[in-house]
This record gives structure tokens, sequence and C-alpha cells, in this order.
């Protein structure tokens, strides 16, 4: 399935992409203005990756962020809606940490196994494309992740306050 | 730009905040259901049942379809849209989110351009 949709306004802007590649994988693509050894610097800096992960348009807080980014590494985020009673944590392993190139980790938060996510940040001519992968454990568990299966417990978990926010939330002004 | 509207997530937070609420999604999740039949399961009055599935159907979490003197009870959407809408919502997410991306990586631009290299 795409989701790619007509450009907004500026056309010199970039866009993302959205696929479901196969009953498992689902994969995001963009391409950002700048080097990728720039782009994984904000990704890997903990303090810069706070500007960007969540940005003010999602009403969301961010708690705290711990991250220890090599391989082996673990993180937590924790994240507060002001309608939701607690904090809701994001948390897993970093499998692989490849300077400007690869990351690898592990999304523990879900009760039944979360995806591993695959970024990639590949240089082309002072832009990087950056594609970022969700492999899931099963078809059922990206299903429920697309709210298309079952509907598995309520949110108490990050994941699922950022499944909510995009599925409640989101409207697009331009 | 993309925003969120606050309003229609302060909603949902609201709808989930009750413990009896979350239960008739959990239910729904199972299989649609009338409000007898959840007044029924979580030992409530008819009445009591329709104002929690009247918030529930506010913040569209679930829809409600009544058949002769039956009102039966399902989640939200059809499966369908469902997932087409969260795709393009999440890809506006991601979006958003490779938008402010680029805003640091341009002031890390500047920055190296002003006092050279770090590394």
């Amino acid at each position: 399935m795409d989701a790619r949709s007509e450009g907004g306004p500026n056309p010199m802007k970039n866009r993302s992409t959205v696929d479901r590649k196969s009953e498992r994988e689902l994969v995001v693509t963009r391409t950002i203005r700048g080097p990728a050894r720039l782009v994984f610097e904000a990704w890997t800096t903990p303090e810069l990756f706070q500007q960007w992960w969540i940005p003010k348009s999602f009403g969301v807080t961010i708690v705290s962020c711990d991250m220890d980014i090599r391989t082996g590494g673990t993180y937590r985020l924790a994240l507060r809606h002001p309608a939701a009673p607690a904090p809701m944590e994001f948390f897993g392993r970093y499998i692989e940490v490849t300077p400007h190139s690869r990351m690898v980790w592990t999304n523990d938060e879900g009760e039944d196994g979360g995806p591993v996510t695959t970024v990639t940040f590949e240089d082309k001519g002072g832009q990087t494309l950056l594609v970022v992968h969700d492999l899931y454990p099963t078809k059922e568990a990206l299903d429920a992740a697309l709210g298309s299966g079952q509907t598995t417990g309520m949110p108490e978990t990050l994941d699922q306050l950022e499944e909510l926010i995009l599925t409640q939330g989101a409207t697009k002004r331009d | 730009m993309v925003q969120f509207s606050n309003t229609h997530l302060d909603a949902s937070f609201g709808a989930l905040s009750d413990p009896t609420r979350r239960g008739v999604l959990e239910q729904l999740g199972r299989a649609d259901a009338s409000i007898t039949d959840l007044a029924d399961r979580f030992h409530m009055s008819l009445t009591g049942m329709k104002k929690h599935v009247g918030v529930l159907e506010q913040a569209g979490l679930v829809t409600t379809e009544k058949v002769g003197r039956v009102r039966t009870c399902k989640l939200g959407a059809r499966r369908l849209e469902e997932e087409t809408a969260w795709l393009e919502r999440y890809r506006e997410m991601w979006d958003a989110r490779f938008d402010a991306l680029e805003n640091v990586v341009e002031v890390l631009r500047q920055k190296e351009m002003l006092h050279g290299r770090k590394k």
C-alpha cells in the first residue's frame, strides 16, 4: 500500500513516502538537505535528537530521554501528553550503530514484541536519503499497528500513544 | 505545516481515561456487541452504558448502528479505510519530524560554515 500524495504548496520541499513493503515491513523514506554526516549527528546526539523527534505540533512533551548510542547500548524515552494520566515510555536496544550510514534498534515497549527498526543514511550530492525500515515479528503485529487487525489492549505504552496521535489527532493544514 | 488537532486528541484521551470504556473497546475488538450485551457484561445500567458508548462514539473510537430495536456497537473505522488513513497520517507525522530534523541539520551546517568542522 502506498500513501504517497500530491505535493504541498512548496515545490522545493522534499516529501516523505510510506509503503507497506510486505506483510511484515513498513518503510518510510525522505530526502533531507544536508550531508549524511550531519544528519547522523542530529540523530545520535541526544540534545539534538530531542529537538526534532517530537515536533512541537504533536502537543507532547519529552519527560526524559536517555540514549546510549552504540552497538549494544540501550535507550529509553518518556513522553507526556496533557490529557494522559502518566508518562508513556519507548525503550529498546541498539543492535547496530555504524557512523554516518546505519542504525538498527529494537522497540521493546509493546507486549507482543515490537518491530526492529533499521535506518540507513545515504549521501546524495549534498542531500541525504533516509530510509526507515520497520520489520515486525508477524503480519498480525503489523496489522495491529496499522489499526487494521484485531485490536489489542488500550494505550498504556508510548507506541500506543503515538498510534493514538496518528489515528485520532492528525489533521493537515498547509 | 502539519499540525495535530488537540481537541480531537483530548477527546480520545478523555474517552480512554475510564477503565469501563477501555474494557468496552477491548470487548468490541473481539466482537461487535449490542448496548444491552455491554451493559450486562460490565454490570451496569443500560443508561450508564449508553453514556459510555456515547463518549466513545464522539471520540470516533466506536460507531453504532440501530437495527430494529437493537443498537449494535463496533470499533471505529473499517479496516481498509483505516489502514489507508493510518498510513497517510503516519506519513504526515514523519514528514513533520523530518522537517524538524532538516532544521536541526541546517543549524549544524551553518555552525560548520562559521567555525569549521569539529572532527
